[in-house]
């Protein structure tokens, strides 16, 4: 599904992927983990199209070349990021917002704007998924909703906008441990054959509700240790000195 | 008898041609160029004025010529040379098209993004339009509606010849000529413009808008408007048209006073789409406006305007709330981009008790614009109880444009309860990239951000008008991201 091969990144001159290769198969989870700062950030927003960076290197989704497209034709291909730091927009609800994503993609593949009470229909329907309250989904995107409610907004237009590739950034932090579960079971509920799942996280617990079929670490801008669910039980227990400076862990 | 020189008679020739090739001018429709009192006389001769409006221009003209032109720190733009406009033509037809192939393409593409129907767009750029749409059928609906009601709606020209009590009694009462540069010359030499009266106890049942827009092709360069909403009347009025105007006039003072009598209530909204200029700023409109209602007893005037556009814009809609418990609002959303300068705010000043106002600007500036809010908010000694809110928002876009605040207050009663509120923000590249995330273009995004932005004030516009000023502001800000 997701091919990445040899992938650099730079802003002015500062380079943050430094080679990176990754293969995600229709109906996997991987798992990214890695310390602060080690470019996994990065990564999400490459992938997703942000301008701001240099890119060299091959991204291709389902065969096809997508490192020259804009990230509304990613996303109309089917990627979607669940932000870190997911920002607001006064003014505009959520459901205004959304019924413009989902009509826009749906003009980019030649189909007509979806019927209103489809629309509707759909929401509910998600909205309930991932538990998220009537109130939020009328209300200004994100606007003045807690660290929580943005992420869990996040898997709500996840669901709505049922991508082939999602990337999770760190949807966990700021989730309660109920909100957790509940994300975490919105994510499983959407899995299926023809989709894959990218999470970015610190935390195995998060692993503990989204098993994982690999497990990557990101470090210095490159992946370098890929392993099954069992590496984030020990990325837990042992920290990343190890595998960064191997000599001194021996 | 002395001497009859030559000279004497070459001078007394030129004279005399002068005032016979005047009178052939008349004939010819067009007033030779510049200002005088000449040709206040000649505006009025052509119009069939009664004595007392001429006398009234006469001395707006005095008046005119002992005022200043304002100077504003923040516009800046070639001084206008006021001896070289024309004062008066006669409304000549516009030239009649047969069909929207011989209009401006750059228009046409406007209408479209407007969403504009093909009819409307016929008789927006004055195509001949099918019997289907008749305009003047249309036209005479609304007039029989209104006729029957005794509201009265129509131009300021026929409102002098068939009204002149009313408009003798209220003309200038709001906006006396004295006000200002502008206002002076417009009562010296305004041509044309709207009036409208609506009858006590009377809810004009329909906006005054459609009428309007299949009217707009005629608007002049000194506009004058007078809307008298008698006790406990109520109307709403839509001045402007999204679609783009052009004007070989590149100076438009317009006048325009309200009267809401006791439990009267107006709605104001405006609609400002002058052209700009280009994207150096050339040829673009000068809107020097003066605006202003005034409420009696429990009476409530509304303004609203979308303003994008105009190269520069001088305008402060404002209301003198001199009944007890009167409202008034002002809900504004300028846009600026390119080189455009708008100046525009409002005034407040309280006068009665209990008097309460509300005023929410929302400024957008792009590209090397400039867009600033000047506002006063005056509560007067004797106004017990008065309340203001004010909401000044600027939102910018790029790193060249400014937005300025200059809010004025000054209070003179204790019991007055005033709240001003300011914020800047920008729109941020992360806002766009999200939307882009979910699919969502550029363009569009700048629409979703923009007009969630100008919410409160979008609101407030008939919905119909609502939807075609959402996309007028999207397309003024077109090109200026990214
Ligand atoms: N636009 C930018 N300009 C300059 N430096 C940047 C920019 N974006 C990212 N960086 C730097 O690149 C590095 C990787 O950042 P990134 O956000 O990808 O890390 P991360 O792995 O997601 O970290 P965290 O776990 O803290 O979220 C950091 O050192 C960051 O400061
Ligand atoms: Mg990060």
């Amino acid at each position: 599904m997701l091919s990445i091969k040899n992938l650099h990144a730079s802003v002015d001159g500062t380079e943050i992927l430094k080679g990176l290769n990754l293969e995600v198969n229709a109906g996997e989870v991987h798992a990214i983990m890695g310390p602060n700062g080690s470019g996994k950030s990065t990564l999400a927003s490459v992938l997703a199209g942000k301008e701001d960076y240099e890119v060299l290197g091959e991204i291709t989704l389902n065969g096809k070349d997508i490192s020259d497209l804009a990230p509304e034709e990613r996303a109309a291909e089917g990627v979607f990021l669940a932000f870190q730091y997911p920002v607001e927009i006064p003014g505009v609800s959520n459901v205004n917002f959304l019924k413009t994503a989902v009509n826009d993609i749906r003009a980019f593949k030649g189909l007509p704007p979806m019927l209103a009470k489809d629309f509707l229909k759909l929401l509910k329907e998600k909205r309930a998924l991932v538990e998220l309250d009537k109130k939020l989904t009328n209300r200004s995107v994100n606007e003045g909703f807690s660290g929580g409610e943005k992420k869990r907004n996040e898997i709500f237009q996840m669901a709505m906008l049922k991508p082939k590739l999602a990337i999770l950034d760190e949807t966990d932090s700021g989730l309660d441990i109920d909100a957790l579960r509940i994300v975490a079971n919105g994510v499983n509920k959407l899995k299926s054959a023809d989709n894959a799942t990218i999470v970015i996280t610190h935390y195995q617990r998060l692993l503990d509700y989204i098993i994982p079929d690999f497990v990557h670490v990101l470090y210095d801008g490159k992946i370098i240790k890929s392993g099954t669910k069992e590496l984030a039980l020990e990325l837990e227990e042992k920290g990343y000195d190890w595998l960064i400076k191997p000599e001194m862990a021996q | 008898m002395g001497k009859y020189t030559e000279e004497q008679l070459e001078k007394e020739l030129e004279t005399q041609e002068y005032k016979y090739g005047f009178v052939t001018d008349i004939e010819t429709e067009k007033a030779p160029i510049g200002l005088s009192e000449d040709i206040i006389r000649l505006i009025s001769a052509k119009k069939n004025e009664p004595n007392w409006l001429l006398e009234y221009r006469l001395k707006a003209y005095k008046a005119w010529l002992t005022m200043e032109e304002p100077e504003w720190a923040h516009v800046n733009y070639p001084k206008v040379d006021f001896q070289d406009i024309y004062y008066y033509a006669a409304p000549k037809p516009k030239k009649q098209l047969d069909s929207l192939d011989e209009v401006d393409s750059e228009l046409l593409e406007m209408y479209e993004k407007l969403g504009i129907s093909i009819d409307e767009q016929k008789k927006l750029s004055n195509v001949a339009v099918d019997i289907v749409m008749d305009s003047v059928s249309v036209k005479t609906t609304f007039q029989d509606t209104l006729a029957k009601l005794g509201i009265i709606f129509g131009s300021f020209s026929d409102a002098v010849q068939n009204h002149p009590e009313l408009v003798k009694k209220y003309m200038g009462t709001i906006v006396p000529y004295t006000d200002n540069y502008y206002a002076a010359l417009n009562a010296a030499v305004f041509t044309d413009g709207s009036f409208c009266y609506i009858p006590k106890g009377v809810r004009c049942p329909m906006e005054l808008s459609t009428y309007f827009r299949i009217n707009e092709a005629q608007t002049g360069q000194f506009e004058r408007t007078l809307v008298v909403a008698d006790q406990g009347s109520y109307v709403s009025y839509l001045e402007g048209c999204t679609a783009p105007m052009r004007d070989e006039n590149q100076l438009h003072a317009a006048v325009v006073e309200l009267v809401a009598l006791d439990d009267a209530e107006i709605k104001y909204s405006t609609v400002q789409n002058w052209y700009p200029g280009d994207k150096e700023g050339k040829g673009g409109i000068y809107n020097f406006v003066t605006k202003r209602g005034l409420c009696e007893k429990n009476a409530k005037i509304s303004w609203t305007q979308v303003e994008t556009g105009s190269s520069v814009t001088w305008k402060y809609p404002s209301c003198i709330l001199k009944g007890d418990n009167s409202v008034g609002e002002f809900y504004s959303v300028a846009v600026t981009n390119n080189l455009q300068q708008a100046d525009t705010g409002t005034k407040m000043l309280h006068l009665g008790k209990n008097t309460k106002s509300t005023i929410i600007s929302k400024g957008v500036s792009a590209g090397n614009s400039q867009n600033s809010y000047r506002g006063l908010v005056k509560i007067n000694k004797n106004a017990i109880n008065a309340r203001n809110f004010s909401q000044c928002d600027s939102l910018l876009m790029g790193n060249k444009c400014g937005a300025h605040t200059f809010p004025y207050i000054e209070v003179d009663n204790k019991s007055a309860k005033v709240e001003h509120e300011a914020t800047t923000s920008k729109i941020g590249e992360d806002q766009i990239f999200y939307c882009n995330q979910r699919g969502i273009d550029t363009e569009s995004a700048i629409k979703l951000i923009v007009n969630g932005y100008a919410k409160d004030v979008l609101n407030q516009l008939p919905m119909e008008f609502a939807v075609e000023a959402q996309k007028l502001l999207a397309i003024s800000l077109e090109g200026s991201v990214g």
